[in-house]
């Protein structure tokens, strides 16, 4: 039994972030698909045609080019096309997109000693963009140099919370010759690279997927400076870099299809936008200017409606089904949300059809009955609060009120992101619901940047404002029950210094489900648990579920083999190509 | 005229240095005021997995828990003698003068702003022509035809101009003329003007005429009610009666008088644009010292902002310096001493 705890201790302690707050739109996030006008094996305009350059734009900036420094999802799909981490997300549709294949190794890991150490055998041959043999070592130092956060402070901490670092901190202060001297990663040859972990994790492919494996040369490394040349392994190199405007990139003459069985490359050059108008990028995608707005998030508001109404326009869109809730945290630090009948009366009072038209409708979205969306592999929907129509139960809202002490009702706030117009809308159609059954909330707004560090996520600063009901959402950084729900239920996450994305679960009963369910080992048992886990913390309504995400994905003519990965939940950029020269 | 330039520019210095210091207090001392801790601050700058060591380390590595006055001493030096800042394996310097370091770019701030100062040179000085010219020209006939049609629906025009927002009119002539006709450039165009002087006009000619039919209608309609005043003179009585043709008398007695406000309005917001025309380059797509600062803000990157205000002021105080020396220029009543 100790050894046990210790193990699921020790799983947790290695994944406290496996999973990270997708909690807007352009994340890290997992999930699954659907096809809008797609053909049923899920490719659109299918080709093999080499050739063209693919235009990208993106309304924002990546918050870094280098692997060891970025998290959105986006980001992740598309480093694959200029960088090869050891195991990677096949290129293909649907559900296949969320399987992992070996890409720079040779196999998907071997663990060993109860899955505390795991072994890669690299593929020979690989190479550099300058020629140059890619060795274990650059392995090794490309993970070495992720962990420094004051360096590379955007990417996730996976390797800092898995690894046995035995006090390493970074590269740049080793003075072990190569700079090589973590002891939890060994390189016994140039081909092979073993991972030492502080306690058994069976998932740890997922790890080695991430961009952070992506080999890194010591000799050309830059620090924060290497993002305006990352050091080229995979099919694509980098012509030009313009910070914060735009970029090119060409065919890399050291990549070997030989050596390569998960990439195609079909374009010639990438051409990259950044800080392009939104608007404009959906404009651009009609009249066909533009091939691919990069954050994969969907067209806006305005280009949704023009396209929705234009059945020629419609026959050019898929629906991407993302593994992401929308929805309130109700908060039982605030009284008198401290009674779970109190909480109870939120959930059968509110409106969720107010909830799914400010996320424009069906096609933003379908209403959320639970927490794990339909995507997310053995879930179940089922409906504790059920309402006609769901537009919410008056009358079972005020039992759950007299039920908790509080017939007339009582006050409290709801919080949200106040640049966020939908979260806006979400806030006051919850108002307004609540009202119904006596509930009186008053609006509070709060920069999107500092939500999760300073307000909404900073368990004191919610309890002393009096924040009730905090507008929030959720994706996975992969489609699984542990990756969708651990950050949002488990309360030993939640830190005193804010940053938290569980905003109110913090209930005993279902950490120990949590516990359950990293030591069941059978796969269908396993994820009957994580379906308990969503049916415990409906039960206590911790949580109002509002929609599960979906996507409108506009693709061009000229585009070709466009399809939708769940491992990314948007259009899988390492197979696009284009028809125009 | 010189004694009163070298002045002028000495009180420009001192003006700056109380701009900065305003932005500092702004951006570093209002939020500790307001409870914020330096490691509230710093986690801005750390990404969603930051623990709370990360962030305090970042802290340190931003010099957050320095105390102010330290910190602005620090960039008060890096204007006169550089800076040096880590990268990790190496330090990198930036140079005199250091108006800061992005916290997101990791880059030199004045390099960013010097690379995306043509594209706001080109916007600000093409639409400025257009929206003078236009606005003026306008403007005089209206108040030689005073009540007529033109006049009114000129000022209609006008009105609307003012109106409507250019993040509107301008996503509507992208639509119809870039994405429908075709017969103008995609948002986010621009070719430097040395590299092909018809095609850097022809990429910005969207963006001129929207900020230009934007600013050119309040020119209107302030020439026109400055030359309704002026033609009503007695001097212009004067100059009529002694027999000078028309347009004499309007462009060089009327207009030129009517000209003093036109041109004070003028050098603000030709300074002003000059900072940034932020609703222009954001609609558009173009990358100059706007769009740079709105996505400063967005980023929460200090450096970045503090950079584009001192920018931005100094465009302001150059601009205004200009004005109060063409007033003498062209209203030969004004003597600078």
């Amino acid at each position: 039994m100790r050894s046990s705890r210790k193990l699921v201790v020790g799983a947790l302690g290695a994944v406290a972030a496996l999973v990270l707050a997708a909690c807007g739109g352009g994340n890290a996030a997992g999930g699954g698909t659907s096809s809008g006008g797609a053909p049923a094996n899920g490719v659109s305009n299918p080709s093999d045609q080499t050739g063209g350059t693919l235009r990208y734009a993106n309304s924002g900036d990546w918050d870094s080019l280098d692997p060891a420094d970025t998290y959105y999802a986006y980001s992740w799909n598309f480093a694959r096309l200029y960088g090869r981490s050891l195991v990677m997300f096949k290129a293909a549709p649907g559900a296949d997109g969320a399987t992992l294949v070996p890409d720079l190794a040779e196999t998907l890991g071997v663990p060993s000693d109860n899955a505390k150490t795991w072994t890669y055998k690299l593929r020979k041959g690989v190479k550099f963009e300058d020629g140059t043999v890619v060795t274990s070592k650059d392995v090794k130092y490309a993970v070495e140099r992720s962990l420094d956060k004051t360096t590379f402070p955007n990417g996730p901490t996976y390797f800092n919370d898995a690894l046995d670092l035995q006090g390493y901190e970074s590269p740049y202060k080793d003075t072990s010759p190569g700079k090589l001297g973590l002891k939890a990663v060994e390189t016994p040859d140039d081909q092979t690279i073993v991972f030492h972990l502080k306690s058994s994790f069976s998932g740890f492919d997922y790890f080695a997927q991430l961009p952070a494996t992506m080999p890194v040369p010591q000799a050309k490394d830059t620090g924060s400076k290497y993002k305006e040349h990352v050091v080229s392994t995979g099919p694509y190199m980098f012509q030009t870099n313009e910070l914060g405007k735009q970029f090119t990139m060409v065919r890399n003459p050291n990549w070997d299809q030989a050596t390569d069985p998960n990439r195609k490359p079909l374009p010639d050059q990438i051409q990259v936008a950044l800080n392009v108008n939104a608007d404009d990028i959906d404009n651009r995608l009609q009249s066909g200017d533009l091939d691919v707005s990069i954050e994969g998030t969907g067209v806006g508001p305005a280009a949704q409606g023009k396209i929705l109404a234009d059945p020629t326009l419609k026959a050019q869109t898929d629906s991407a089904v993302v593994a992401r809730l929308w929805y309130a945290a109700i908060n039982s630090d605030v009284a008198p949300l401290n009674n779970a009948d109190c909480r109870k009366a939120i959930e059968f009072a509110a409106d969720k059809t107010g909830y799914q038209r400010a996320y424009g409708g069906s096609t933003g979205g379908d209403v959320a009955s639970n927490l794990l969306p339909p995507v997310i592999p053995g879930a179940e929907k089922f409906d504790t609060y059920a309402s006609n129509g769901n537009t919410g139960d008056i009358d079972k809202a005020k039992q759950a009120l007299t039920a908790c002490g509080q017939p007339n009702g009582f006050k409290t706030s709801i919080s949200y992101r106040a640049e966020r117009p939908k979260e806006k809308a979400v806030a006051e159609s919850l108002q307004q619901s609540l009202a119904r059954a006596g509930i009186q909330t008053d609006l509070k707004p709060y920069p999107s940047g500092d939500y999760f560090k300073l307000y909404a996520g900073k368990p004191d600063f919610a309890k002393s404002n009096g924040l009730g009901v905090m507008i929030t959402g959720w994706g996975a950084d992969w489609p699984d029950g542990y990756g969708f729900l651990a950050q949002i239920v488990d309360s030993r996450v939640i830190r005193a210094t804010g940053g938290n994305t569980n905003l109110s679960v913090k209930d005993p009963a279902v950490d120990q489900l949590i516990d359950k369910a990293l030591q069941t080992t059978d796969t269908p048992t396993r994820e009957k648990v994580w379906v308990d886990i969503d049916k415990k913390v409906m039960d206590d309504a911790y949580i109002l579920p509002g929609i599960w995400a979906k996507g409108l994905l506009y693709r061009p003519k000229t585009l070709t083999n466009v399809f939708i990965t769940d491992g990314f939940q948007m259009y899988d950029y390492l197979a696009l190509g284009t028809t125009r020269k | 005229m010189l004694v009163y330039i070298v002045r002028r520019l000495l009180a420009a210095v001192l003006l700056l240095l109380i701009v900065t210091a305003a932005t500092f207090l702004i951006f570093f001392v209002l939020p500790r005021i307001g409870g914020a801790t330096v490691d509230d601050l710093a986690s801005r700058y750390v990404g969603k997995s930051g623990s709370a060591a990360d962030i305090h380390a970042i802290a340190v590595k931003l010099g957050f828990t320095d105390p102010i006055w330290v910190q602005y001493g620090r960039f008060l030096a890096g204007l006169f003698v550089g800076a040096d800042y880590s990268t990790g394996p190496t330090t990198v310097h930036c140079d005199a003068p250091c108006i800061g370091y992005s916290f997101i770019n990791q880059n030199a701030v004045l390099p960013e702003l010097l690379d995306r100062l043509p594209v706001t040179l080109s916007i600000a000085v093409g639409a400025a022509v257009l929206w003078l010219l236009g606005g003026v020209a306008v403007g005089v006939l209206s108040a030689l035809r005073r009540g007529t049609v033109f006049d009114r629906a000129a000022m209609s025009i006008a009105l609307a101009g003012v109106s409507l927002p250019i993040f509107f009119t301008g996503l509507l002539c992208l639509a119809v003329f870039s994405y429908a006709l075709g017969i103008t450039a995609p948002g986010g165009s621009f070719t430097p003007i040395e590299d092909n002087p018809l095609k850097w006009a022809y990429d910005l000619i969207l963006p001129w005429i929207t900020l230009a039919f934007l600013n050119a209608a309040g020119y209107a309609r302030l020439t026109r009610a400055g030359m309704l005043d002026t033609m009503n003179e007695d001097y212009i009585r004067t100059a009529r009666a002694k027999g000078l043709p028309e347009r004499t008398v309007v462009v060089k007695h009327g207009l030129r008088s009517a000209l003093t406000p036109i041109l004070t309005i003028f050098g603000l917001d030709l300074g002003l644009l000059l900072g940034g025309a932020i609703l222009t380059e954001s609609t558009y797509s173009l990358p100059g010292i706007g769009k740079y600062a709105i996505d400063a803000i967005v980023s929460n990157d200090l450096p970045k902002v503090l950079g584009v205000v001192l920018i931005g002021s100094i465009f302001i105080i150059l601009a205004n310096l200009v004005v109060d020396l063409l007033y003498a220029v062209i209203d030969p009543r004004v003597r600078l001493s």
